[in-house]
């Protein structure tokens, strides 16, 4: 036992949980856990970011790439508030990870004073859990018990404000193993007759259908679905969370389901006979019109998370638990041979011809992902913004392994992308970080170049440029009668001399061999880049189902 | 729309009432009416909502806020198998002999009770479970109410159950018990 500052605390406890990297940007009422921190910067490398907004994503980013909590500091009122639309894209996706904030000191709480927010009021709808603590000898408890909150069942992030008193204040601190208490064990129901059910209507079933979330992804199940589809022999569609827990070129992998799903798979789901959703959540853009959703089907849900039962889509059967374990529970109980394959060449006729060639004369999106494919090879993670180059990036790379996307799927933030890709990357130095934004998105976060630059943290930001907010636009020109308004970024900045006066490489390629050659002069650098691509501004995604349309209702073929 | 009762079990600490009352607004729930006291153990608060919702709405609501880590138990009571009581103060206008004694009349009728009476005014407590407070109060409106002060409904089930049967840690959270 040792009497240490709250600040040591602090660090102490987070050496205990493990953690080796830190996301943050110091200020006045942090600054005692920040001269902490330098007692201990041979353990803990601390990225400082160029804004707090990139340091809640890159902490975000590490957490969904690394299967770790991902940590991120930041000081009181507007440090704070910077980081709530990071904390926000974290809860949406459920991933974990722990901010940390401080607070003004207690004499001066209340009054208004400088810097001061009720940022645990603030947060308190964005994360599974918010602590204020007063005190130095509260802050072990409050980091023990944040870290398992964050990882317990449902994984997502949780915030601990500290007063900036408690950070000075001296404290006994034992570093003690900790007990998970009982109330943060996730719920389950009992397996009892589950299972069973489960297996007596696959039994009935002609037309089964898996739909998978990143529920899967974040319970490590990968294997155990693998195991469970193959038996089945049935369609496996993924929301664009769920891509990557599946090898994506498995012949009963049907693609990405929803708005702009692949056809088979919006196929799969509006005419199937039995629906097995596991860690998905049935958002709006995977279900459209609600009452036409699977509207054949008999339902399953698979989910930890018991609120999520029926409350989109109403279900007929549904277990609560870990999605590995009731994967494992279920291979074990499916003893009979199924043979769906009539079911599956009729889902098969429905999916749309690979694309041969590429396009001459101008930079197609889809040829680009092909490159970064055929080029970076497996072992790359693809870390993507908001808009039509992350639904390109979602339809025309095969992602074969979990976590191997990442991307704001349910809170759709632009500006995730730069953020995310360096925590991915300093994560996993031995991988490959694409990360794909358009130019709407990348100027939202671009002063994170400086960061990437300093650290050499070599990600590969290919910009999809086609001028404009593109998915804006294609609903502009689809519903509004193509009235673009404010919707053209006919503004720069030249997004070369940008990277470059950063101190990043910047290209600008205009068509397809320049691109190869760009990228694979990128890759070999082993340095951040920036390759400008320059796309056309009609550039469109397809297919297209319209918000609240039936899955079979295409606008856009 | 139904009328719901739910009774939530919570630690008695700062905060947690307004976690639970923004998960109804954020979700988009108006509660009808809100009581909150200390248990038998002070470390445990209960309060006591009503609300208008369909069964899913109410199963919805329920498994959010078992979600909230100083949520303890939750329960919804069904109406038929609880008891429910709400106290009402109603301060009415009363500034002659005939109106004051036409009050105290209805007030015996109806079982309520004067707990402040002067010259001008005379201060009513109800107690009640629904109608019968509406219809003192109505009858109560024709002297003209001054103002009311309502304490909200509170329930418990009939009998030997209790809120203590169900309580999310050792039945939903027992790890150990049910895992898959």
């Amino acid at each position: 036992m040792a009497r240490i500052t709250g600040a040591h605390i602090v660090i102490e406890c987070l050496l205990e949980q493990g953690v080796d990297t830190i996301f943050g940007y110091p200020g006045g009422t942090i600054l005692n856990v920040y001269d902490a921190l330098y007692d201990y910067r041979d353990q803990i490398r601390h990225y400082l970011t160029a804004h707090e907004q990139g340091a809640s994503h890159a902490a975000d980013g590490y957490a969904r790439t690394t299967g770790r909590v991902g940590v991120c500091f930041a000081t009181s009122g507007p440090g704070a508030t910077n980081l709530t639309t990071g904390i926000a894209t974290a809860y949406s996706d459920s991933s974990p990870v722990v901010f940390l904030t401080c607070n003004v000191a207690e004499p001066l709480l209340g009054k208004d004073s400088f810097q001061e927010v009720d940022i645990t009021g603030i947060s308190m709808p964005i994360t599974k859990a918010t602590y204020m603590v007063k005190h130095a000898d509260q802050i072990a408890d409050a980091i023990r018990e944040a870290f398992a909150v964050a990882t317990a069942g449902r994984p997502g992030p949780v915030l601990i404000d500290i007063l900036k008193n408690a950070t000075a204040e001296y404290a006994e601190y034992t570093s003690i193993p900790y007990d998970i208490p009982a109330k943060l064990k996730p719920m389950t129901t009992s397996p009892n007759g589950k299972i069973d059910t489960l297996v007596e209507m696959i039994g009935g079933a002609k037309k089964p259908a898996l739909l998978i979330g990143g529920g899967v992804i974040r319970s490590g199940a990968s294997e155990e679905l693998l195991a469970v589809a193959e038996k089945l022999g049935a369609p496996v569609a993924t929301t664009i969370m769920g891509l990557g827990s599946i090898p994506g070129d498995h012949p009963l992998v049907t693609g990405m389901v929803g708005m702009h799903g692949a056809k088979a798979s919006n196929y799969a789901i509006s005419r199937c006979d039995l629906l097995i959703a596991v860690g998905a959540r049935f958002s709006d853009r995977v279900t459209g019109d609600l009452g036409s959703f699977a509207a054949y089907a008999k339902k399953v849900h698979i989910d930890i998370d018991r609120a999520e039962i029926d409350k989109n889509v109403i279900t007929d059967h549904h277990i609560v638990g870990d999605a590995k374990k009731v994967l494992t529970a279920l291979n074990e109980a499916l003893t009979d041979s199924y043979d769906f394959s009539g079911w599956m060449a009729e889902v098969n006729d429905k999916r749309t011809p690979k694309r041969t060639g590429t396009a001459a004369g101008y930079l197609d999106p889809r040829d680009i992902l092909a490159a970064v494919q055929r080029i970076a090879g497996d072992n790359t993670h693809i870390v993507t913004d908001v808009g039509q180059h992350q639904m390109w990036s979602c339809q025309h790379f095969t992602y074969q392994w979990p976590g191997q996307l990442v991307t704001s799927g349910g809170f759709g933030t632009m500006g995730f992308g730069y953020g995310a890709a360096m925590g991915t990357k300093v994560g996993n130095p031995s991988r490959t970080v694409v990360h794909a934004t358009g130019d709407g998105c990348f100027r939202m976060n671009c002063h994170e170049l400086a960061t990437a630059s300093h650290y050499n943290i070599p990600v590969i930001t290919l910009i999809f440029n086609n001028g404009t907010l593109g998915m804006v636009r294609q609903w502009q020109s689809l519903l509004y009668n193509g009235r673009f308004s404010e919707t053209t970024l006919d503004r720069g900045p030249d997004f070369v001399k940008l990277a470059e006066a950063y101190g990043v490489a910047g290209h600008r390629v205009t068509n397809l061999s320049e691109f190869e050659a760009a990228f694979t002069e990128a890759l070999k650098s082993g340095k951040p880049a920036v390759l400008d691509c320059v796309l056309d501004i009609d550039a469109t995604v397809r297919p297209m189902v319209a918000a609240a349309k039936p899955l079979s209702e295409y606008l856009l073929d | 729309m139904k009328h719901n009762t739910l009774s939530i079990l919570v630690e008695n600490s700062a905060g947690v009432l307004s976690q639970v009352i923004r998960l109804f607004s954020r979700k988009g729930y108006n509660i009808d009416s809100l009581a909150v006291g200390e248990t038998h153990d002070p470390t445990i608060s209960r309060i006591t909502v009503v609300l208008q919702g369909d069964a899913p709405a109410i199963r919805q609501i329920s498994s959010q806020l078992h979600k909230l880590i100083p949520v303890h138990s939750v329960k919804v009571l069904a109406p038929d198998d609880s008891i429910e009581r709400e106290l009402i103060l109603v301060k009415v206008k009363a500034d002659s002999r005939s109106v004051r004694d036409e009050i105290i009349q209805l007030v015996g009728v109806f079982r309520a009770n004067i707990i402040d009476i002067d010259l001008y005014t005379i201060t009513v407590s109800i107690v009640g479970a629904g109608d019968k407070s509406r219809a003192l109060l109505n009858l109560l409106d024709e002297f003209g109410i001054l103002e009311i002060a309502r304490t909200g409904m509170i329930a418990l089930e009939r009998g030997a159950t209790t809120i203590y049967d169900r309580n999310k840690i050792e039945e939903e959270y027992d790890y150990g018990k049910h895992v898959l």
